[in-house]
C-alpha cells in the first residue's frame, strides 16, 4: 500500500490547470500527477504512489549516504577478510 | 533502476551486516512498522543474516489487515448495491468481512473494479454519469493525499455520483498504543519511509522522548534496511533515543507540505477502529463535514452491525509483534492466502502472506530458523 518509487521525469505539461509528468521507471514510462511537488523539474527523479509524486528525490542526500556505504564496504574488504555470519548477502 | 539496484549491492549488505555483528552485545528487539519493509526483509532474508542477538518483530503498517472488519462489512453492503460500481485496491478483494469478501459479491454479479489510483475511480465516474462509483479509500498517511486530492477534484468538478469510503489509519497513535501496552517488547522502531516522506518525522521525537526509544526512519531496499538497523542497534548501545533518518533521499522533518495542506483541506482526525487491535484514539482520518456529499457512508446509509474475528486467528497479536505468524496453529493449515482467516494472509504487506511466501519451511517447527 505504502509501496511508492522512483522515477526519472521526461516531460511536463499542464492539462486542465494541473501539473502531470511523463515519469520514466526502467522500461516503462507512466503519466503522474505533481500537486504535490510543484517546484519538480524535468530530468528530476521523483518518489511516485498511486499516480501522484509524494517527493523529489534529493540526489544530493543519496550521493553522499551512498559515498558513505561504499567508503565502509571498501574498507571492510580490505580490513577484513572472515565472510559475515549467516548465509550472507544472498539475492532471491 | 537508479536509487534502487545500488540499494541492492550484495556486498555493502555483508559490509553493513559485519558492521552491525560488530557493533551488538546484547540482544535487541527491533520493529519494523511498515508491511512494505516486512516483505524487503523476508524477502531477502535480512531477519536470518542478522547477529541471532538482534530479534525483529513486525508492526501493523499493513493498511488491508488493520482496516477493520465493520469497514469491510460496509463496502460489501454498498458494493452489492445495483446501481454501484465499486473500485477497490486489490487486495481488499478477497479480505473476510463478517460472512463474505468482495470477491465472492463480485463472483454473485456485483459490479466492482480493480483500480491502483483513487484518479482512475474518478475516470469510471466521469465516463458512467448514470451509475453510482464508490472508491475504497483505505491507507496511511502515504495515501492519504491522494485520496483528498481525489474528493476535492469531485467536488470541484461537480462530480455528483463519486463518492469515497473512508477507512485512513494515521501510524503515530498505533506507536503509542503499542508502547504503553502492557508486554511491549520492542526496544528500537524502523519507522516508515514513504509515511514520513508525507508527514515528516517530527511527530516521532516527541514518542522517541516520551518513552526513550531510539527510532530510524527507512527507506525499502535491503541496504536501507540494513543501514536503519545499523543505526539503531548503535544506538541502544550507546544508550541514546532519538529519532535519525536513514531514508534522506525522500525524508525531511517537516514532510511534503502541499500533500499535507491537501489532507487538512479534505480531512479530520477522528477515533479509528484497527482490525485486530480495537479503538485507537485519534488514530483515523474521516471527511470534513464540506465533504458530505462524497462520503459513501452517509450517502449509502450504511448499518454498522457489531462483527467479530474467528477465535483461532492470532491476528491481533501478529500485528502488535507479540507473536509470530508461524506461533500460530492454523498458519498454513487452516489459513493460507487462497483462503484467509484473517487480513495478515491476505496482503503482500501481511506478516502472515511474507512468512507464508518465504518462509514456509518454518511450517512444523514453529521456529523461523536463524
Amino acid at each position: 500500500m505504502c509501496l511508492a518509487v522512483p522515477g526519472k521525469i521526461l516531460e511536463m505539461k499542464v492539462c486542465e490547470g494541473r501539473r502531470v509528468a511523463q515519469v520514466q521507471f526502467g522500461g516503462i514510462t507512466r503519466e503522474v500527477r505533481l500537486d504535490f511537488v510543484p517546484e519538480a523539474e524535468v530530468g528530476e527523479y521523483v518518489i511516485v504512489h498511486v499516480g501522484f509524486a509524494i517527493s523529489r528525490l534529493n540526489a544530493e542526500e543519496a550521493e553522499e549516504n551512498y559515498k558513505l556505504l561504499r567508503d565502509m564496504e571498501s574498507l571492510e574488504g580490505e580490513g577484513r577478510a572472515e565472510p559475515p555470519p549467516g548465509r550472507g548477502g544472498q539475492r532471491p | 533502476m537508479k536509487y534502487i539496484d545500488e540499494y541492492r549491492d550484495e556486498r555493502i549488505a555483508r559490509a553493513l551486516i559485519g558492521e552491525i555483528s560488530r557493533r551488538v552485545t546484547r540482544p535487541w528487539v527491533l520493529m519494523e512498522i511498515c508491511g512494505g519493509q516486512t516483505h524487503t526483509l523476508m524477502r531477502y532474508g535480512i531477519d536470518e543474516m542478522l547477529p541471532a542477538k538482534i530479534e525483529l518483530v513486525h508492526g501493523p503498517g499493513c493498511p488491508v489487515c488493520v482496516t477493520p472488519l465493520e469497514s469491510i462489512d460496509k463496502a460489501l453492503q454498498i458494493a452489492s448495491r445495483p446501481e454501484v460500481i465499486f473500485a477497490s485496491y486489490g487486495d481488499m478483494l478477497r479480505v473476510p468481512g463478517s460472512h463474505t469478501d468482495l470477491l465472492h459479491v463480485k463472483a454473485m454479479g456485483a459490479d466492482v473494479r480493480v483500480v491502483y489510483s483513487p484518479l482512475e475511480a474518478l475516470k469510471i465516474a466521469r465516463a458512467h454519469p448514470e451509475r453510482r462509483v464508490v472508491f475504497f479509500g483505505i491507507g496511511f498517511e502515504t495515501t492519504a493525499p491522494a485520496n483528498a486530492m481525489a474528493v476535492w477534484q469531485a467536488k470541484q468538478e461537480g462530480l455528483e455520483n463519486f463518492s469515497m469510503l473512508v477507512s485512513l489509519v494515521l501510524v503515530p497513535p498505533a506507536i503509542r498504543l503499542l508502547l504503553s501496552s502492557v508486554g511491549n517488547r520492542v526496544q528500537g522502531f524502523i519507522a516508515p519511509g514513504h509515511v514520513c516522506t508525507v508527514m515528516g518525522y517530527w511527530q516521532y521525537e516527541a514518542l522517541s522522548r516520551e518513552f526513550r526509544v531510539p527510532m530510524v526512519v527507512g527507506g525499502f531496499e535491503p541496504i536501507d534496511l540494513l543501514e536503519a538497523i545499523s543505526m539503531l542497534i548503535s544506538q541502544l548501545e550507546s544508550g541514546r533515543a532519538e529519532v535519525e533518518n536513514q531514508y534522506a533521499r525522500s525524508v525531511s522533518r517537516e514532510g511534503n507540505r502541499p500533500a499535507q495542506q491537501m489532507m487538512e483541506r479534505v480531512f479530520e482526525v477522528c477515533d479509528r477502529k484497527w482490525r485486530g487491535i480495537g479503538p485507537v484514539a485519534q488514530s483515523g482520518l474521516r471527511l470534513r463535514p464540506e465533504f458530505a456529499a462524497y462520503d459513501a457512508e452517509r450517502v449509502f446509509e450504511v448499518t454498522e452491525a457489531g462483527a467479530a474475528e474467528p477465535n483461532e486467528c492470532l491476528s491481533a497479536q501478529v500485528l502488535l509483534g507479540v507473536k509470530k505468524p508461524t506461533d500460530c496453529p492454523a498458519f498454513g493449515h487452516g489459513c493460507t492466502p487462497e483462503s484467509p482467516l484473517g487480513a495478515p494472509m491476505v496482503s503482500s504487506e501481511g506478516a502472515c502472506a511474507a512468512y507464508y511466501r518465504y518462509r514456509r519451511q518454518a511450517v512444523g517447527t514453529c521456529e523461523v530458523p536463524r
